[in-house]
């Protein structure tokens, strides 16, 4: 039987990692994302995981590393500060293709900023905080509810693509509760294991917008796991040029080539909106309540939420638009996912509705500027 | 119909646990829709303490309090950063051990306010001998006096919420604030 709970968004990613079989959990503390730890350390042991409360953010993400390649599904969450120090990882993670979630409740920020106040000023870094050229899959919910769901389709992502997916929320959502339904079966995905034998199977061989079977330590497989370029077998091979393209296309075509399959948006009155406002995590549901009183006044106002951010959903963006001239962004930060929006639609007049501070926006501030828009 | 609640006071008075417990009795026990949401300092206690609910029998999209239909003040500092939000004509409690009455008056009258007094704090210790229940007496006074949420919901919600074989006292709290509301 589905079950009713009035909990937090922190609480829901919890309960979600738990349904979606994540049975590691390495972290270490930071306000606005404790209670993610909290839960976790309640309720892994009694589902026989672990929870590990590490010396800091480096070491919490490299120990769900090591639990991913030892077999279990791994999660860590942190907030602005640690998914800084994450960085390095999350691009090891990345170049060896280890399945993992990092939740990211982000807070006011540059630096400690405001450890109770709500931003969402990592997107950008969520896509390019690490170095070199890679690709990571990012989802933002808005809703408890969302942090639940999401939290499992992180999962199953990872899973299936063999990569690090950011479930990006934010201290309000983290922080609110709402009622939620947990029901009784999630749909899950499990990585893909090896059908060749150990003599045989070339751990890092796969198609050119694929990935691989992925076998475990102690399976009884040859792996070697490493940083460097490496070859189908997994060694370095740090000097060959075409290995390194090789690798290093695959692992961004592995995301980009199956961007539809992986992206969603939400929409509502785009079909005959003269005006789009687009906005995700928390302030979505400032958007919303804008547009709805926006189309009660009989401006043709319209509503998109991207519930994927990474990769960025450009033809769904696109083809949600195409009736409207005028899109509105609406984020809590200074302009990040702005000019991703303002990139993908070159004819269409787009502006930035921002705002840092901690607080979301207010449903009449949007207001006023569609109002403006509209002119 | 959407109905927002605003509860503000300071660290340690439990006002946060008491907009769960409302939240909870609208959304699991009224079936109603609900949200919780809350601010606070990086201090444990002593600092400012805010919790908005907002019920609602509709989808509730944007999530926070602007102008509460309902305010409850349990802190002369958390009454002055909140009274001007107050709706006109909407119901504000207070307990009047902690807040200066006669500067509020001309608000009441201006504003059509329905004022409640609620003594949340000297009832907890003389009705139950424990101040610490002060934050269950305050849900009785708000469940009472607004109707917001049901009797039953709330003390299910109570029940549930507070430590297993409190249950009784807590119950007890939640009775004496109901009987604030006269």
């Amino acid at each position: 039987m589905s079950e009713q709970f009035f909990i937090q968004g922190n609480e829901a990613c919890a309960r979600g990692a738990i349904e979606a079989g994540c049975r590691f959990f390495a972290g270490y503390p930071i306000t606005p994302s404790t209670e993610i730890a909290e839960d976790m350390a309640l309720f892994l042991p009694k589902k026989g995981g672990s929870f590990i409360q590490m010396e800091d953010e480096i070491a919490a993400l490299g120990a769900v590393i090591g639990a991913v390649w030892g077999g279990q599904k791994g999660m860590t969450a942190t907030s602005g500060p640690g998914f800084s120090l994450m960085q390095e990882h999350i691009g090891f993670a990345v170049m060896t293709e280890t399945p993992l979630v990092i939740v990211n409740m982000q807070r006011g920020s540059p630096s400690t900023g405001q450890p109770t106040m709500a931003s969402q000023s990592d997107m950008m870094q969520a896509k390019w905080g690490s170095h070199g050229d890679y690709e990571i899959i990012a989802l933002s919910p808005s809703s408890v509810q969302e942090c639940f769901d999401f939290t499992v389709e992180a999962f199953n992502l990872a899973e299936k693509y063999r990569v690090p997916v950011m479930v990006m929320s934010d201290e309000i959502v983290g922080h609110m509760r709402e009622k939620i339904t947990i029901p009784e079966e999630v749909e899950i995905t499990y990585r893909q294991m090896p059908e060749e034998g150990p003599e045989t199977f070339l751990p890092f061989k796969a198609p050119s917008d694929g990935t691989s079977p992925m076998p475990a330590f102690g399976d009884g497989y040859k792996m070697h796991i490493t940083g460097l370029t490496h070859d189908e077998k997994g060694y370095p091979d740090a000097s060959n040029p075409e290995s390194h393209s090789k690798l290093v296309n695959r692992l961004c075509n592995k995301i980009r080539k199956h961007t539809d399959e992986i992206t969603r948006i939400k929409e509502e009155f785009t079909e005959d909106a003269e005006i789009i406002v687009l906005s995700y995590g928390a302030p979505a549901r400032s958007a919303l309540t804008a547009v709805k009183n926006a189309r009660k006044q009989e401006v043709k106002a319209g509503f998109i939420k991207l519930e994927t951010v990474w990769p960025f959903p450009k033809k769904l963006i696109k083809d949600a638009v195409v009736n409207a001239q005028k899109v509105m962004v609406v984020e809590m930060n200074l302009g990040q996912i702005f000019y991703e929006v303002e990139r993908v639609l070159p004819d269409k007049e787009v502006e930035l509705l921002p705002k840092i501070g901690g607080e979301m926006h207010i449903p009449t501030e949007i207001m006023d500027k569609i109002k403006d828009m509209s002119h | 119909m959407r109905k927002d609640i605003r509860i503000a006071g300071f660290g340690g008075q439990g006002i946060i646990l008491a907009g769960i417990v409302i939240g909870k009795a609208a959304a699991l026990h009224d079936n109603l829709n609900a949200v919780q949401t809350q601010s606070y300092g990086p201090e444990a206690r002593g600092g400012a303490s805010k919790t908005e609910i907002v019920i609602s029998d509709e989808l509730i999209d944007y999530p926070k309090v602007q102008k509460p239909d309902i305010f409850v003040a349990l802190s002369q500092a958390g009454l002055d950063a909140y009274l001007h939000d107050l709706k006109d004509g909407g119901i504000l409690i207070i307990d009047p051990d902690m807040i200066k009455e006669e500067e509020l008056l001309s608000f009441v009258k201006e504003h059509n306010t329905k004022l409640y007094k609620a003594p949340v704090t000297r009832t907890a210790v003389e009705k139950i001998g424990l101040k610490i229940v002060a934050n269950i007496v305050m849900i009785g006074a708000i469940t009472r006096m607004t109707k917001v949420i049901s009797e039953e919901a709330a003390r299910q919600a109570v029940a549930e919420s507070v430590p297993p074989g409190t249950e009784k006292k807590n119950l007890e709290a939640f009775e004496a604030g109901a009987e604030l509301a006269g």
